[in-house]
């Protein structure tokens, strides 16, 4: 029997501090046993448990994408006991990784729709998954219009700086970046909350499109009412949830909006689930 | 399957022939009540109780349980590296347990086998287990089983199901594996099959509380959820978690990393919907925050998420653990009515967003 609580080994290959504060960084990984990385097969939306001995494990989304190969990247917010030791770990440090876990976003039914992504904060890390997946020149074909909404605080809490910039200057993908704020004289972008920045930028909703939208709990707030005016049916807006979790396998029983456990039903749910969900996370 | 007599010498006799091939495991008095536990030597299972105080999940659940070590030496070539702990994983009996008990596991391995994942703790050990259950002549005030899909008699996951018969058990075989634990136990003085019906049919006689369930499936998710009721039945609630403790078919737990030196091990404790500390983000944030939220929670699960998940019924086989030890006597008969009796129009009249 596999034992789904083991964490497979990986070794730091990589750590990319991503904000001006310090509080995000990237971790890349490699696989220590080669055979883990096809085992580990995943899709852009999907999660997994950061595995620390001694300290514990930490659901983070993956912030790699399935088009790129040979490593799996994280981003991490240094919050609790994990992610804070996580924070002083070295390149070539070992520890465990343990997934891929939950649903992903919907692929297959996004595909020949326009894409419409809304994120906030550091919870840019699947949705910068799922822009490189949909970017590869493989898969850029199946979607029609990408268009991205991001914002942060300021310029310097803005993850994958570098990215953003090509991705701007690109023309099959729609750059709406935005700052709360910012004294920055040189910000030659948006300045303003992401649900104002979204009713201005976005394109309107109709059948052929979809939402995914993730970001902090206010954000998601005020952007749901933004999307409902551009004309995005509570089915096509997807949005993905975070709850306290253990096993990550849906036995542990404390991630459950009602009948659905986030880990392993989720995390990735239409608005059109959520509603019918108690809403506990 | 057929039905068996075993004299109470031969009882004693054949689990002292089974010791060799099996580990025993059975219900021992401890102070004023009655625990399962590792026979030792040549103990006997204290067959005499009425029911255990805990119930028996711990010996395929335990409330504290390793389930990997590692190394932080730095001179160690796999330090930090996660290893499944060897375990124990041959035949054991499991004597004595009562039919509810028995049907809660079936209830629990629903959890950990989920269809994606297999939980290879909490299976090995279920599978090396035999279950032999004890029938129930005389249920105490508060059991339930006859109308939470259950039974005295009830034969759901148990292997060999006996009904003391003063001088003598008899013992209907169930499974393959209930008819090798006779055979080595050296039990094979066939009886009438209508000798354990009667017993039964008396036996549930005996059964008078109830829970009423019947509307459960039918009812709105929401609806029950924001009803005006769970302010009321969490009134007295101290979120102790004794009910989720003492319940057979409560199966959360809590993952911990424990360190002394430079060796750790994962381990997996009991955990309890009761706590705040279950839910709670790093943030601060508690998605649920009040005594109210997590009592709904446990109700909610039981008498409806599951319900609906599932379709088996109630996550609930009356044993009555929680009505009889709850400090508070919050009882789930009650809330299962109250749920059960919403009507339509306070629905609408609480259904919020």
């Amino acid at each position: 029997m596999e034992n789904p609580y083991l964490p497979y080994p990986v070794r730091i290959d990589d750590i990319i501090v991503e904000s001006e504060d310090r509080s995000l960084k990237t971790f890349k990984f490699v696989f220590i046993n080669p055979q883990d990385e096809e085992k580990f097969a995943y899709h852009a939306g999907q999660f997994a448990e950061l595995s620390i001995a001694g300290k514990g494990e930490i659901p983070i989304g993956i912030a790699s994408s399935p088009v790129e190969k040979g490593f799996i990247k994280f981003t991490v917010n240094k919050a609790g006991v994990v992610t804070s030791h996580l924070h002083n770990m070295q390149v070539g440090d070992v520890m465990g990784v343990r997934g891929p876990m939950g649903n992903w976003y919907p692929w297959e039914q996004l595909e020949g729709k326009n894409v419409l992504i809304v994120g906030g904060g550091f919870a840019f890390t699947t949705l910068r998954s799922s822009i490189i997946y949909m970017l590869d020149p493989v898969n850029r074909s199946k979607f029609g219009d990408i268009t991205v909404v991001y914002g942060a605080r300021s310029p310097g809490m803005l993850l994958y700086k570098d990215e953003l910039i090509e991705w701007e200057k690109r023309d099959d993908i729609n750059m709406h970046i935005t700052v709360d704020g910012t004294d920055d004289p040189d910000w030659n972008y948006n300045v303003g909350f992401v649900p104002p920045v979204t009713e201005q930028k976005a394109p309107q909703g109709d059948a052929d499109s979809y939402a995914i939208v993730c970001g902090p709990p206010i954000m998601i707030k005020f952007t749901q009412p933004v999307l409902e005016k551009l004309g995005y049916d509570h089915d096509h807006i997807i949005l993905s949830l975070e709850n306290r979790m253990k096993c990550g396998i849906g036995m542990c029983g404390r991630c459950g909006i009602g009948r659905e456990l986030v880990c392993k039903d989720g995390p990735v749910f239409t608005l059109n689930q959520v509603n019918q969900t108690p809403r506990e996370y | 399957m057929k039905v068996i007599k075993i004299d109470k010498a031969e009882w004693t006799k054949g689990l002292d022939a089974l010791r060799g091939d099996y580990r025993l495991f059975g219900p021992v008095k401890e102070k004023d009540y009655y625990n399962f536990k590792e026979l030792a030597g040549d103990e006997i299972p204290h067959m005499e109780m009425q029911n255990t105080r805990l119930s028996p999940k711990s010996l395929i659940f335990p409330q504290s349980e390793t389930m990997m070590d590692y190394s932080l030496d730095k001179n160690d070539a796999d330090q930090g590296i996660c290893k499944e702990t060897p375990k124990d994983y041959s035949p054991r009996a499991i004597l004595g347990m009562r039919p509810c008990d028995a049907k809660a596991m079936g209830l629990v391995h629903l959890n950990f086998d989920n269809g994606d994942y297999q939980d290879p703790y909490w299976l090995n050990l279920f599978n090396a287990s035999t279950f032999v259950g004890l029938a129930c002549d005389a249920p105490c005030g508060t059991c339930f089983c006859t109308t939470a899909g259950c039974g005295p008699y009830h034969e759901e996951q148990l292997d060999l199901l006996l009904s003391d018969r003063g001088d003598h058990y008899l013992a209907k075989v169930i499974t393959d594996k209930g008819q090798a634990l006779a055979d080595k136990a050296g039990w094979s003085t066939s009886a009438a099959d209508e000798a354990m019906e009667e017993g039964k049919a008396a036996a549930e006689q005996k059964i008078t509380a109830t829970i009423e369930t019947d509307r459960l499936r039918s009812l709105d998710t929401l609806a029950l959820h924001g009803a005006d009721i769970w302010e009321d039945i969490s009134f007295s609630c101290i979120n102790c978690g004794t009910c989720t403790f003492v319940c057979p078919t409560c199966w959360c737990f809590d993952i911990q990393d424990e360190i002394r030196g430079k060796k750790g091990v994962r381990m997996r404790n009991w955990d309890s919907c009761m706590f705040p500390i279950f839910t709670v983000h790093t943030t601060g944030h508690n998605p649920r925050d009040t005594r109210m939220h997590r009592l709904r929670q446990r109700f909610m699960h039981k008498l409806k998420y599951f319900v609906d998940k599932y379709d088996q019924g109630i996550m609930c086989v009356g044993c009555g653990r929680c009505v009889r030890q709850c400090p508070v006597n919050i009882d789930i008969r009650n809330v299962s009515q109250i749920m059960n009796n919403l009507d339509a129009e306070n629905f609408c009249a609480v259904q919020g967003k």
